[in-house]
This record gives structure tokens, C-alpha cells and sequence, in this order.
């Protein structure tokens, strides 16, 4: 496979202007001519569809949800980021680039990243002219507050609710392309594959979740907007129907996978307390605002935060990291945390944990104060744990949050099947190893409002297109292959749930291929996967039948690409002989137990191209040069 | 804890569905109410017995996507959260169950305790929105809004779409839902253009779904998993007869 990134010439500041200027246009009246199909409804999704609506494209829009709003993106809380220095603090369009190039750890395409700090500021506007209440101050003016690897504030924020509004701004903006009929939204439609003809993607075969068929779509351009893949590890902040397997059956069909082992494990989330839980329940990063994270200075200290007096406290980020202290970026700080447990201080019946503690925030500012900020947060705190954080601190522990890798786009995003597009966390684009908070509300809206609705446009200009119908040959092969596949699946009748196989790939991801990645660890992984795969084939059970509702088996189809999924995550883990980010491979680390990266050697975006069943996957490398931020070892002292 | 379990099971929306009863046993109190019916569809599973199909996707109290009665209350006992963030320290030990869906005839059931709430998209489509062109719009801050009007809109847009105020009405109707749109949008300055023809369509459209009239009953508010107030009704209310006398 021979990659081209597309990366346009010229100076930094100037490459989008001028790629912008250089891409061919259709014209107003031939756009309607033209069939778009966007999987997907969250951020990028949603702000996509509606974009290419409003431009006059006809738009077929899916999710697996019953409604668009549903899309995991109503989740996030903390915030979005744009270089608008309202603050007057010193931000820039440079200094964001700088921090994300930075943040994720100098594995990131610097042409990108520019780009993505430069439309930033006109998302703020959109949301605000669409009617996202974005928090103010008295004034009237919109406030800002900080977030992790940043020494600025220019984060928005919607209380401890932003995706939700964002998601809802976005929604409404398509809502608006519904009405006047440029988009047509299909619900509860779970795409399952893509549909390739003449090397151009020509459309998607979906199951229709509430009667069970296999359904045909044909279109002129795929874009896929269908999130990130953490629920791989089973336990994660990610909504529990979030899944690979838009991304993972394009893989199959050709399209390279970036950099699988990038996963992002969020220092501040809910420890599990049991073996029945579903899901791990985050803590925004913008409580690091004014929370203080600490330990007990003694080892295995068992009295209650309260009764231990300041002096016995380590604020550890604090004394490690001066510079940042509790706004170190996520990949530092989970690991922080990890190490204090792992030494014997964590706290907490089960011992992995650490306080994050608002004592002195409501002392300097009342409670009033910090209940305005994170009411909702703290209420879903007291709600899951049965602890008031006002009164005593919170116990929070890393989890599993946000996929860097993803589908391998160009400077267009565009995956390396022609005509194919991946947009937010579902590609691999802008976050290098490392997502900075708040960053990926503003790259999927920046993809899907100000990036894709140029760029898709150049290839429809340019592109020949053969007339295509779902009765095309190779439309209803596809179509036969999906419900072949969704047919045999039913009827293995072993004597395990899919709900089990799930939990037992997630074990094998977190002990192994977790926050601390070795090579004898996945080796094993790389053992077991196959093992608990061939398991599945041959002892699945799924009640009832492929022609109805049935969520048993919607769950099954997306355990079933997990389980392949995870074999390439934890291959792309072996073999990146470096830490960097969120990829911590223990064998290379500074002497303080920071990530030590390689880069004469691994200076490269993996991006993995399918050989075939049971076949190794071949490793394409796109390597990245660094012409205005030179990578040295990240610094937060 | 062990808990007798009475739910509703309908195969499909054709299906006259029945009231089937199951047992689970050692739950722990910590474990959510959905985290529970996991518990006893992998048990159903193994015993080659359908499981409960249910809506639910965040489990978090934001998505909006659960939405169960129990006993015979919208999300079930306790006030401001969702069916998801309910935790099953909330029941006695022993207690009986009874699990059902949302209940209205604009929401047919799918299955079990699954319903089809599109009719609320189609409310918003009929002009739940600001028609703001990408790209074509002034800077954020170029008009301030004042902080209790922001404040009062986010009140207002908090609204999760979940159903609850149909579910938990008499008349089935959708007017907390509706009003909280109409109220987020008309508070802000950019929403003023559409005000008018917004509130008229959304209110037609909400009619023509078969939604009830609204008899100032307020379970709606009561049981909404996000307190949105029932002042917004009124303030729709208003919003309504003042398109209609212009
Ligand atoms: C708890 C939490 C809090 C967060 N907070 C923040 C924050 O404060 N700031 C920030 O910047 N980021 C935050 N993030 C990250 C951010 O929310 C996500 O990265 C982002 O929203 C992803 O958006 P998306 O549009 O790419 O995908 P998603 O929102 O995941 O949407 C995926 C869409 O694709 C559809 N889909 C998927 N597969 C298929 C298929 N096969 N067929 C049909 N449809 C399909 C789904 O139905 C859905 O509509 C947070 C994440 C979590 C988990
Ligand atoms: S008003 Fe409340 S109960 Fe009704 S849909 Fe919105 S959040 Fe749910
Ligand atoms: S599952 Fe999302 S609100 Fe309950």
C-alpha cells in the first residue's frame, strides 16, 4: 500500500489557506446530483451531515441509535478548546499548536494539528450562534477555564455538560437539514460493512436493528464518523454500545489502521467497586481546576482523609511536576497515580486509588462556588459512591477513556480506500500518543463543520463515478456476505454470552496491554486473544433470531470485532520499541519513570493494512517530520 | 440482595405482550438497576431464555436512552436522576419489582421495555433550531448575553429527551419536553428571529404525534430526570399566544 498524506507545501500558516484556494469545487447546481453517506451522529457526525446538507449534497444519514442525539458525544462534560485568548493570558493559534504537537508526545502530523487550531476559534462562534448556552461570566462574555498540558485557559464550557450541548447545537443543525429535506436520517440502522466498487467506496450494507434486515445503500462518497474503540478493554468511560465495527469491517475492506495502540487512560474516573460493573464513570479533567490530588505520606495509611493532617499529605503531582502541578497532561498523571498504588499508597478498601480533594478550593471560594462549577459532577460522584465530595474527598483511579489510533486519513481525510472519509475520534489524526483534554469536541467539530465539507468536494470534482445501483453485483455479494456472517453467528448455540466473552477480552487488555505495556505481557495477550476468538466461534450463544430486535446479538457482532481488534492493538503495542504518550512500554523509560520515546527509530505513523484471515497485518509507516516544533523530551516541571 | 422481578415482555410491536416474573439473587446494593437486569439476561442467556431487551447507552443520566417504569414511577424511586443512575441500595431486600415501559401511544413499544421515541425528533425537526449558516456568523462574544439569561436557557436545554414527563402524565403529554426547547431558544438572542413560526410549528407537530393536552397535573416535573421546572410550560404557553396575536 503506498500511502500519501497529501500534505500540502508552503509554510505552516499558510498550508490550508492555500490547499483550500487549490481544491476543485463543485459547482452549486451539481451538488444536489451527488449522494453523501455519513455513519454516524455524534460530533463529527452530526456537524458533517448537516454541513454537507447546507452545501446542497443529498445526505443518507445512519446510527444505531434511535435518535441522533444519542451519539456518545452527549457525554462529555468538561469542555472544548479554542485559542480565542479571551483570557488575555498570552494563547494563540501557535501556542494550542505547540501544546497538542507537544501533548501527544510528537507523534502527530504538525500540518494537521496547525490546521485544527486554527478553525478552532470559528467553532466557538457556530455553537454560540446556534444557541449552545456556553457558561458566562457577569459581563456577558464567555468564561474559560484550564484543562490538563495547558498553562492557559481557553477552554468552554457548558456547565459539567458541554458534549451534550455542543451535541445538541449540532443536532439541531441537522435537525434543521431534515426539515428542508437535504438530509434523510435512518435510526437504529447498524452499518456492518462497506460496499467497494472499481476501488471507489460506493455505499454501506446495514441491519436494520429493529426488523433484522440486511439493507443496501449506495452513495457517491462513505464518510465515518463512528467514534472511538476503548470498549475494547470492556471497562471504560465509553458508552456501552460504543464499538469498532464501522472502522474495524473497513479495515477488512481495505482501509489502514493507524497507530491501534494509542489509547488514552484517563487519570480521574470512579474506581470499579465490584465484578458486576458495566462501565467506569469519569470525573472531568476541569475538577484538576481546583481539586488537589494527594496520598497519605505513610504507606497503607487506613485512616479517613479527614483525619489526616496536612503535613502527612502528599500532594504528589504538586512536588513532582512544579510547573503543571495538578494540570499535568492525562498520560502523566495516570501514570503518577498507578505508581503511587503500585508503591503501597493508594487509599480506599481495594488500595487503588488516590484523593482528589476540594477542601481548600470550597475554603477559598465557597461552596457556592465549586457547586456552580461541578454541581452535576459532584451529585453523579455522591450518586455512584454514596460519598458527599463536599465534605470528604473524592477516591478516583485511571480508567480507559479515548482512542488516538483509528483509521488512517490523509490531510483530506480521506482513509486510504478512495472516497472513504473518517472523521473524529474514529480516525487517527490530530492527538499524536497523547489527546490533550477538551480537544476532541473541537476536532470532531472542526472536522465535520469546517474541514470535510471542503475537502470531500475535491474528490466528487475530480473523481469519475460509474452508475451504481444496489442491484450491482458487487452490492449484493456484500449484502449476502453480511447476512451470511450475521446468520452463522445465531446459530453456534454454545453456552456463553457475549456480555462474558466481553469482559474476558477486556481482562486480558487491561492486565496486559493496560497502562503499563511489556513485552512478555503481550506476548501473552497475543496468545490468549486467539484463543478466547476461536472460543467464541464455537461456544457463542445468542437467544432468539436475526430477524427481530435483538440486542443479544447486536452485542455479539461487536464483541466479535473486538476480539480481532485487540490481537492488532496489542501487535502494534510489540512492536513500537518506545513509550510515547499514552503508549507505555516499560522497557523504555527515564530514570524518573517518564516515557522515553525513540525517535530516530519510531518517528512514524503505523498504519496497518490487512493481509488477510489469520495473516499477520503489514506495517506501512508514514513518517513525520517535525519542522516547527522539535521534538525533545516532554517537560512539565 | 434478592429481589423478585415482575417485567414486561412483548416480542414485538404487534405482540400483546404479558407480565413475566424472574428471581435475582445476590445483588449487590452498589450495583446499578441496569447493571442488575445484566445480571439476569446473562442468566437468562445461559438458560436459553430470551433476554430483556432495554434501552440504555452512557449509563450516566445524559444520552437519555433509558427510561423504565418501576412501580409504577417514571426512572423509578428517587428524584433528579435517570433509570440508569439508580442504584439498587434504593430497594429493600426482597422487595417485588415491577418493571414496565414508557406507556403512551406516541411511543409504540419495540420489544420488552424498549420504545420508539422518533416522534420527539420529529418535534424538533419541525423548527427545533437556530438557522445558523456554517461558517456565516459573528464572533462569539460579539453579542454578550447575560449571565442569568445563559443561566436559565442551560436550565432549560438540559433536557435529556428521555420521555419521562409522557410517561409519567395522564394525558401523555409532551409539553415539558417541548416547552424546555422552545424555552432554551427564546431566551437567547439568536433565537429571536425564528420565535415565532418555532414555537407554532413544534407545537403543531407535538399535536400532530398524539401527544395529550397538558392539565397542569406536574408529574412531569416530578419525575423528570433532570428537574426541568414546569415554568417553562408557562413561558411556552405565553410564547404560543403571542404568535398567534401578532
Ligand atoms: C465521559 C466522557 C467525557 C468526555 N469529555 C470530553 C471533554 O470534556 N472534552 C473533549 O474534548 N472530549 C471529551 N471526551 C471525548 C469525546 O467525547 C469523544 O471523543 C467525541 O465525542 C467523539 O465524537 P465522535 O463524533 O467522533 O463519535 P461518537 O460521539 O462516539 O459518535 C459515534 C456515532 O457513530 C454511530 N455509529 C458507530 N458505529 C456505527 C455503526 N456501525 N453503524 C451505525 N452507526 C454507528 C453511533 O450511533 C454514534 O452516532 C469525553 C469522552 C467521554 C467518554
Ligand atoms: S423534560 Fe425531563 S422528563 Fe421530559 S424528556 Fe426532558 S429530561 Fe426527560
Ligand atoms: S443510559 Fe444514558 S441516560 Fe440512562
Amino acid at each position: 500500500m503506498k500511502l500519501n498524506s497529501k500534505i500540502p507545501d508552503g509554510p505552516i500558516e499558510k498550508k490550508w489557506d492555500n490547499h483550500r484556494f487549490n481544491l476543485k469545487l463543485v459547482n452549486p447546481a451539481n451538488k444536489r446530483k451527488y449522494t453523501i453517506i455519513v455513519v454516524g451522529t455524534g460530533l463529527a457526525g452530526a456537524s458533517a451531515a448537516a454541513s454537507l446538507g447546507e452545501l446542497g449534497y443529498n445526505v443518507l444519514s445512519f446510527s444505531y441509535h434511535e435518535s441522533p442525539r444519542r451519539a456518545h458525544s452527549i457525554a462529555a462534560q468538561g469542555g472544548i478548546n479554542a485559542p480565542k485568548n479571551y483570557s488575555n493570558d498570552g494563547d494563540s493559534i501557535w501556542r494550542l499548536f505547540y501544546d497538542t504537537v507537544k501533548g501527544g508526545d510528537y507523534r502527530a502530523r504538525e500540518a494537521n494539528v496547525y490546521r485544527l487550531a486554527q478553525v478552532s476559534g470559528s467553532i466557538i462562534d457556530q455553537c454560540v450562534a446556534q444557541g449552545v448556552p456556553f457558561a458566562r461570566d457577569y459581563a456577558g462574555y464567555l468564561d474559560n477555564r484550564s484543562f490538563g498540558g495547558a498553562q492557559v485557559s481557553r477552554t468552554f464550557y457548558a456547565r459539567g455538560q458541554t458534549g451534550q450541548q455542543l451535541l445538541l447545537g449540532a443536532y439541531s443543525a441537522l435537525c434543521r437539514q431534515m426539515d428542508v429535506g437535504k438530509v434523510k436520517f435512518f435510526a437504529r440502522r447498524e452499518m456492518l460493512d462497506v460496499v467497494v466498487i472499481d476501488g471507489q467506496a460506493r455505499g454501506v450494507i446495514c441491519r436494520n436493528l429493529v426488523t433484522g434486515a440486511i439493507e443496501p445503500y449506495v452513495g457517491d462518497a462513505v464518510v465515518l464518523a463512528t467514534g472511538g474503540y476503548g470498549n475494547v478493554f470492556y471497562l471504560s468511560t465509553n458508552a456501552k454500545a460504543s464499538n469498532a465495527t464501522a472502522i474495524w469491517r473497513a479495515y477488512k475492506r481495505g482501509a489502514a489502521f493507524g497507530n491501534p495502540c494509542y489509547t488514552q487512560i484517563h487519570p480521574t474516573c470512579i474506581p470499579q467497586s465490584g465484578e458486576y460493573q458495566s462501565k467506569l464513570t469519569l470525573m472531568s479533567e476541569s475538577l484538576r481546576n481546583d481539586g488537589r490530588i494527594w496520598v497519605p505520606k505513610k504507606k497503607g495509611d487506613t485512616r479517613k482523609p479527614e483525619d489526616i493532617p496536612e503535613s502527612e499529605r502528599d500532594y504528589y503531582l504538586e512536588r513532582i511536576y512544579p510547573a503543571f502541578g495538578n494540570l499535568v497532561p492525562r498520560d502523566v498523571a495516570s501514570r503518577a497515580a498507578k505508581r503511587m498504588c503500585d508503591d503501597g499508597y493508594g487509599v480506599g478498601s481495594t488500595g487503588r486509588a488516590v484523593y482528589l480533594d476540594f477542601g481548600a478550593a470550597i475554603k477559598r471560594l465557597g461552596k457556592n462556588v465549586i457547586e456552580e462549577r461541578y454541581g452535576n459532577l459532584f451529585d453523579m460522584y455522591h450518586e455512584i459512591s454514596a460519598e458527599d465530595p463536599y465534605r470528604t474527598p473524592m477516591r478516583i483511579y485511571p480508567a480507559v477513556h479515548y482512542t488516538m489510533g483509528g483509521l488512517w486519513v490523509d490531510y483530506n481525510l480521506m482513509s486510504s480506500i478512495p472516497g472513504m472519509y473518517v472523521v473524529g475520534e474514529a480516525n487517527f489524526s490530530d492527538h499524536g500518543a497523547n489527546r490533550l483534554g477538551a480537544s476532541a469536541l473541537m476536532q470532531g467539530l472542526a472536522d465535520g463543520y469546517f474541514v470535510l465539507p471542503y475537502t470531500i468536494g475535491d474528490y466528487l470534482a475530480t473523481s469519475k463515478f460509474k452508475q451504481v445501483s444496489a442491484e450491482e453485483a458487487s452490492f449484493k455479494e456484500t449484502q449476502r456476505e453480511v447476512g451470511h456472517y450475521v446468520k452463522k453467528m445465531v446459530s453456534i448455540n454454545g453456552k456463553k454470552s457475549a456480555e462474558e466473552f466481553h469482559r474476558e477480552l477486556g481482562k486480558i487488555m487491561w492486565d496486559n496491554v493496560g497502562m503499563g505495556r511489556n513485552k512478555a505481557g503481550l506476548k501473552k495477550a497475543l496468545a490468549k486473544i486467539p484463543k478466547l476468538r476461536e472460543e467464541f466461534w464455537s461456544n457463542l450463544k445468542i437467544v432468539g433470531t436475526a430477524s427481530e430486535l435483538n440486542m443479544e446479538l447486536e452485542k455479539a457482532g461487536r464483541v466479535a470485532d473486538f476480539l480481532e481488534l485487540g490481537e492488532l492493538l496489542a501487535y502494534d503495542a510489540l512492536h513500537r520499541e518506545e513509550s510515547c504518550g499514552g503508549h507505555f512500554r516499560e522497557e523504555h523509560q527515564t530514570e524518573e519513570g517518564e516515557a522515553k520515546r525513540n525517535d530516530a527509530k519510531f518517528s512514524y505513523v503505523a498504519a496497518w493494512e490487512y493481509a488477510g484471515a489469520n495473516k499477520a497485518p503489514i506495517l506501512n509507516k508514514e513518517q513525520l517530520k517535525f519542522e516547527y516544533v522539535k521534538p525533545s523530551q516532554r517537560s512539565y516541571k | 440482595m434478592n429481589f423478585k422481578l415482575k417485567i414486561w415482555r412483548q416480542k414485538n410491536s404487534t405482540d400483546k405482550g404479558r407480565f413475566v416474573e424472574y428471581l435475582v439473587k445476590n445483588i449487590s446494593p452498589d450495583a446499578s438497576f441496569l447493571e442488575m437486569l445484566d445480571v439476569l439476561n446473562v442468566e437468562l442467556t445461559r438458560r436459553g431464555e430470551e433476554p430483556v431487551a432495554f434501552d440504555h447507552d452512557c449509563r450516566e443520566g445524559i444520552c437519555g436512552s433509558c427510561g423504565i417504569m418501576i412501580n409504577g414511577r417514571a426512572h423509578g424511586p428517587g428524584h433528579g436522576a435517570a433509570t440508569c443512575e439508580l442504584r439498587m441500595r434504593a430497594f429493600q431486600d426482597n422487595e417485588t419489582i415491577v418493571a414496565e415501559p414508557w406507556r403512551a401511544k406516541p411511543f409504540p413499544v419495540l420489544r420488552d421495555l424498549v420504545v420508539d421515541r422518533s416522534s420527539f425528533d420529529r418535534i424538533m425537526v419541525a423548527g427545533g433550531y437556530i438557522s445558523a449558516k456554517t461558517g456565516g456568523v459573528p464572533d462569539g462574544n460579539a453579542i454578550p448575553i447575560s449571565k442569568p439569561i445563559a443561566d436559565q436557557a442551560m436550565d432549560a436545554a438540559a433536557c435529556i429527551g428521555c420521555g419521562a414527563c409522557v410517561a409519567a402524565c395522564p394525558n401523555s403529554s409532551a409539553m415539558l419536553f417541548v416547552a424546555a426547547k422552545v424555552s432554551h431558544l427564546a431566551l437567547l438572542p439568536q433565537g429571536q428571529p425564528e420565535r415565532k413560526s418555532r414555537v407554532e410549528r413544534m407545537v403543531a407537530q407535538m399535536d400532530a404525534e398524539g401527544f395529550g393536552n397538558c392539565s397542569n397535573n406536574y408529574a412531569c416535573e416530578a419525575e423528570c430526570p433532570k428537574e426541568i421546572s414546569v415554568s417553562n410550560i408557562a413561558r411556552m404557553n405565553t410564547e404560543y399566544i403571542l404568535a398567534k396575536i401578532r
